[in-house]
């Protein structure tokens, strides 16, 4: 009697991707774990209420709400004009998409210095805002929000363009036959019908914002409670108080992962098992 | 009565046609699929940018106008409900664009009734089947008071064994209705229906028009002569 061969499953993975996939994830979830065994959770509650770290988490929280909120007022629009470009001419539309793709592959150091040049005491527009107001916006809590909405403005644009690009055009000549002015229709229709994307997209911006470090360290310094962030706070320690450094990073995690589990399953399709 | 004279070019196709309907005489415009027939209904709506031409509903040149200012009423194809809202607040949707909330869903209570669509009022158009959604769809165009409906393949998107129902309805409707009427459509059957005289639209042209029997008298072109002897779909 020959024994039975058991067929492989259908569409069963090749040996090498398997085991790539597996050193990839474990890539990515390695460090984490070093993180959460090597936190000292003894002193935990002592080093987080250190006046240091609340001020940096107050900090964070407070900027990249802000961020987020301005990303929202001027990223939904900018997403509409991206996605309406598509009559324009080639070289006006693809002008268009490049600047707002920039800042995503931009080192943030780079945003950071461009900032600077722009709105510094000596720049593009910071002399002219100085004369005329006395306005010096680098190294101010505003100048840590503006390079947060620099480098997270992107993500809220692409995710409301793509959630626009797949929703039905003729919905809005629909609301248009009905009475709807433009501002109704998008008030009424292409707001509502966009607002999953404009979740994620908030979501993406709010978590991008809270981390952002090279930029906001180039542009707005570190000043204790004025532009010292989670991400700089937690780098600085590292060189004195590795421990504290440890705490505050701990502390970014549990935030990322809290703003994940709150919007995962309505708004974070990607997220979803 | 409805009065167009319009020339528009849409992907490189270029749409001519000039008619006139009044009241109560619904016109059908009718052609192969490509030959301009909704580029043309679109035109008069104003949701695509004419070349050259009129559009004029009793003493009101419309042509000048946005499509939210021109009083005009369209049944698209497939529906296109405002899927975020509830039948009730689609019905809605032209009285809450002048006034509150409250105000609007109170005014869509009698148009609900009469279209059969109470008892569904509370759904999502994606819980409703193609012949419930049409008719919440024709509701939420005659609620906003048109002047003129336009009808775009009103049926085409239903299944065939409703198709003969929903006709027998949207006729009643239309005679209803007090304004000037277009159906677009490629059935002789939907013509018949819904209109009283018929419009032949083949690649852009107008090449015959006149009741059903006219046509099917004297057949201009093969399409024509195709069509008419086409069984009811």
């Amino acid at each position: 009697m020959t024994a039975v061969r058991r067929g492989r499953a259908a569409g069963a993975l090749a040996w090498p991707v398997a085991l790539l996939a597996a050193v990839a994830l474990a890539f990515l979830v390695l460090p984490l774990v070093a993180l959460v065994v090597r936190a000292p959770w003894g002193d935990l509650g002592d080093l987080l209420a250190r006046e240091a770290v609340l001020q940096a988490l107050v900090l964070s929280i407070g900027t990249a709400t802000i961020a987020t909120a301005a990303c929202l007022v001027l990223g939904v629009p900018l997403a509409v004009l991206l996605a309406r470009a598509a009559d324009w001419p080639v070289p006006a539309r693809r002008a268009l998409r490049a600047a707002v793709t920039v800042p995503l592959v931009l080192p943030p150091v780079v945003g950071g210095i461009a900032l600077l040049l722009l709105l510094g005491r000596r720049g593009l527009l910071g002399g002219l805002l100085d004369a005329a107001f006395g306005i010096t916006v680098p190294f101010t809590t505003g100048a840590v929000v503006l390079a947060q909405v620099f480098v997270a403005l992107p993500f809220l644009v692409f995710a409301v363009e793509g959630a626009l690009r797949s929703a039905d055009r003729r919905t809005e000549l629909a609301a248009a036959t009905l009475g709807a002015s433009p501002w109704q229709v998008f008030r009424h229709v292409t707001l509502p019908l966009v607002a999953p994307g404009v979740a994620a997209g908030a979501v993406l911006c709010f978590t991008r914002a809270l981390g952002e470090f090279g930029a906001t360290i180039t542009f707005a310094g570190s000043l204790p409670g004025v532009t010292r962030t989670l991400p700089i706070a937690s780098y600085l320690a590292m060189q004195t108080d590795p421990d504290e450094a440890v705490a505050l990073a701990l502390l970014l995690l549990a935030v990322s992962i809290a703003v994940l589990l709150l919007l995962r399953d309505r708004w974070l399709p990607g997220v979803r098992g | 009565m409805l009065e167009a004279d319009v020339e528009v070019t849409r992907g490189g196709h270029r749409v001519r046609a000039a008619f006139e309907v009044v009241p109560g005489r619904p016109l059908a415009v009718i052609g192969p699929n490509g030959a301009g027939k909704s580029t043309l209904l679109a035109a008069i709506a104003g949701l695509v940018p004419v070349d050259a031409g009129r559009v004029r509903i009793g003493e009101r040149t419309v042509s000048d106008l946005p499509p939210e200012r021109r009083r005009i009423g369209v049944l698209f194809q497939d529906s296109v409900l405002f899927p975020h809202l509830s039948v009730r607040d689609n019905v809605a949707f032209s009285a809450r664009m002048r006034g509150s909330r409250r105000a609007a869903r109170a005014a869509a209570e009698p148009w609900l009734e009469r279209y059969g669509l109470t008892g569904l009022a509370d759904r999502l158009p994606g819980e409703l089947s193609g012949g419930q959604a049409q008719r919440a769809a024709l509701a939420r165009a005659l609620a906003a008071e048109p002047d003129v409906l336009l009808l775009d393949e009103p049926m085409s998107a239903l299944d065939v064994g409703l198709r003969h129902d929903m006709r027998a309805e949207l006729a009643q409707h239309v005679r209803e209705f007090g304004g000037a009427t277009v159906v677009v459509t490629h059935s002789r059957a939907d013509a018949a229906a819904l209109a009283d005289h018929v419009l032949v639209l083949e690649d852009g042209e107008v090449t015959q028009r006149g009741a059903l029997d006219e046509l099917a008298a004297a057949p201009a072109t093969a399409y024509v002569r195709r069509m008419l002897a086409d069984a009811d779909d």
